[in-house]
């Protein structure tokens, strides 16, 4: 078992927008906060883009992917963040109670007095653009494609065709350059570039690797595997220009068409998303509908900076460390009220101790068995009584009440929970 | 006096430069949106300079490879070869952040360092 049951803010997804959102949350003044993570590190899509670029804004670094989520991990553990890996998130309720799935703690529920939706974004796949022709292998993500090369290390072809000018891909088509592939073409079906120039430039044109505007794939080619690709160019309405088929060879067609936020678990904990950005509709602190339910990067909207991303969290850890605090002074102005020995139940459930420092408050009970001799019936603390008195037999169709008065205040407040217990003098 | 069109890639902008050139000489550069732009113009239309990031193999690491980038830019002209040098490298686990992995890369005054932790094998 984990060491807490509930936390101040708990915070989904350790890449940077999680990240930074349990650094805001330290610093708001948060006490207990943890970050929960499915893979078996911390860091998010971050530690597989080993490419630099990551940083120039808040930093003032040129970093490498992997670096800039170290440098705000470092800084999330030297504030005592506590992290949870290997462990799945797999269900959210609006009251946020969060039900996890962890390899070394098996099956845990946990509460949340605020929480932090970070769970990042997913590619597009194949079966999400439907390109028609055969099914062979060989046709990959791009991001899944830069985690094999980057962090598995092996290669997933030799001669490819990317499909989309996205950043992950253009990226990919230089690295997989680096490690001696041939990237024989990127097709891009609309008539400008979706990803950033720069890359363009750092990444294509660098290596003569032409990029095909205008461009799409007609259909795949190859029975086990991928053997060929036909490209076509399309008009303004995206319909094939006949006429200008080409086949083009290659093992492997990368796929770098757009990105999706993740949001299955928000939708659980019943979060409103904007069908436009397919996020959360949010505040200014990333508040979403759901009261203490927040959200931060690429699960609000996809950024093209991580920069942006590592701010948006700060506002988000920001504005969840405010709320928890004030939870938290609301639960602590209530001490609970608990049936004990003999109790069936007890009303009001719990108590305002700024009510009690001002007037009585009566506590209403009834006995689980009738008790024909004199008894005890006494309020009392984890570690100290506070009123006791008598009454000469109980029984469940006859009510019982307990004063508590101004004087007994002191005494409540060294309480966590009142307990009331109905016993026989005799057993006293 | 030739004109070139360049793209500003010191930053996310991608600002679009017209460099104003006379043989190897820069005369003029605009579409710049800072500072850092004019330098830059100034470096890609004579001798262009990119960061490279790689990979090299580690020994007994959490992953069987570690990133790791230049500290600085290196002349493009010499990618290839800086590439071809990364790769001769092994290195066994575990590694710290920023650890010098090549020091003065093919004599370019650029170390290729590591871009993260790598603790050993559990
Ligand atoms: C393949 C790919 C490549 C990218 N390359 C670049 C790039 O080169 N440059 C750039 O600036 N941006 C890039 N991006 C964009 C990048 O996602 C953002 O810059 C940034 O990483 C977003 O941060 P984030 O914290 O929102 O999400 P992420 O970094 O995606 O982190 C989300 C984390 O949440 C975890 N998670 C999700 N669901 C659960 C669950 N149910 N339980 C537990 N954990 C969960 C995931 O495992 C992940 O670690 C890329 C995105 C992708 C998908
Ligand atoms: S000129 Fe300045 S703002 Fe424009 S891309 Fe270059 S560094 Fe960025």
């Amino acid at each position: 078992m984990l060491a807490k049951n509930i936390y101040d803010v708990v915070v989904i997804g350790s890449g940077p927008g999680g990240v930074a959102a349990a650094i805001a949350a330290k610093q708001a003044g948060a006490d207990d906060v943890l970050v929960i993570e499915r893979d078996v590190e911390p860091g998010g899509i971050l530690v597989q883009c080993i490419h630099n670029g990551f940083g120039l804004t808040s930093l003032k670094e040129d970093l490498p992917g992997p670096g800039y989520a170290q440098y705000y991990l470092d800084q999330a553990k030297a504030l005592g963040v506590e992290f949870l890996l290997d462990t799945m998130v797999l269900d959210v309720t609006s009251q946020r109670k969060l039900y996890l799935s962890s390899q070394e703690h098996g099956y845990v529920d946990l509460e949340a007095r605020a929480l932090v939706m970070a769970m990042g974004c997913r590619e597009r796949t194949r079966a999400q653009i439907r390109i028609p022709g055969m099914r062979p292998n060989g046709v990959f993500t791009a991001g899944t494609a830069q985690r094999w090369v980057n962090v598995e290390g092996w290669m997933p072809g030799k001669k490819f065709v990317i499909l989309g000018s996205g950043d992950i891909g253009m990226i990919m088509a230089r690295r997989l350059t680096y490690e001696g592939a041939k990237v024989e073409r990127v097709l891009e079906i609309q008539s400008y570039l979706s990803g950033l120039t720069r890359n363009y430039v750092q990444c294509l044109q660098d290596y003569d690797i032409p990029l095909q505007l205008n461009y799409t794939i007609k259909r795949i080619m190859g029975k086990n595997r991928v053997e060929a690709i036909e490209a076509v160019q399309v008009d303004q309405r995206w319909n094939f220009v006949p006429g200008t088929e080409e086949i083009i060879p290659c093992d492997t067609l990368l796929l770098s068409v757009g990105l999706i936020p993740e949001n299955e678990l928000s939708r659980k904990a019943g979060v409103i998303l904007d069908p436009v950005t397919g996020g959360p509709f949010v505040d200014e602190t990333f508040q979403t509908n759901v009261p203490g339910v927040f959200a931060a990067g690429n699960v609000v909207h996809v950024y093209d900076l991580v920069d942006w991303v590592t701010e948006a969290g700060f506002g988000a850890g920001k504005g969840a460390a405010k709320f928890a605090l004030a939870q938290k002074a609301a639960e602590q102005r209530y001490t609970p009220v608990k049936a004990g020995r003999n109790v069936r139940y007890v009303v009001p459930h719990k108590l305002d101790k700024q009510t009690l420092e001002q007037e009585e408050v009566h506590l209403q009970m009834r006995v689980t068995k009738p008790i024909e001799e004199d008894v005890w019936i006494e309020v009392h603390g984890e570690n100290n009584s506070i009123v006791r008195r008598s009454e000469r037999y109980v029984r469940p169709g006859e009510m019982v009440t307990v004063v508590l008065r101004p004087a007994h205040y002191a005494e409540v407040c060294k309480a966590g929970t009142l307990t009331i217990d109905i016993y026989p003098k005799s057993e006293a | 006096m030739e004109e070139r069109n360049l793209i500003c890639t010191a930053c996310p902008m991608g600002c679009r430069l017209v460099v104003k050139m006379e043989g190897d000489q820069v005369l003029q550069i605009a579409g710049n949106r800072c500072r850092r732009g004019e330098s830059f113009g100034r470096q890609e239309a004579i001798a262009p300079q990119r960061m490279v990031a790689s990979t090299v193999r580690v020994l007994n690491g959490f992953h069987p490879l570690l990133p790791v980038y230049t500290k600085g830019t290196v002349p493009k002209k010499k990618i290839a070869e800086v590439l071809a040098e990364i790769r001769k490298v092994q290195i066994a686990a575990p590694v710290a952040n920023k650890t010098v992995i090549i020091k003065n890369i093919l004599g370019t005054g650029v170390d290729v360092v590591a871009s993260r932790d790598m603790p050993a094998k559990a």
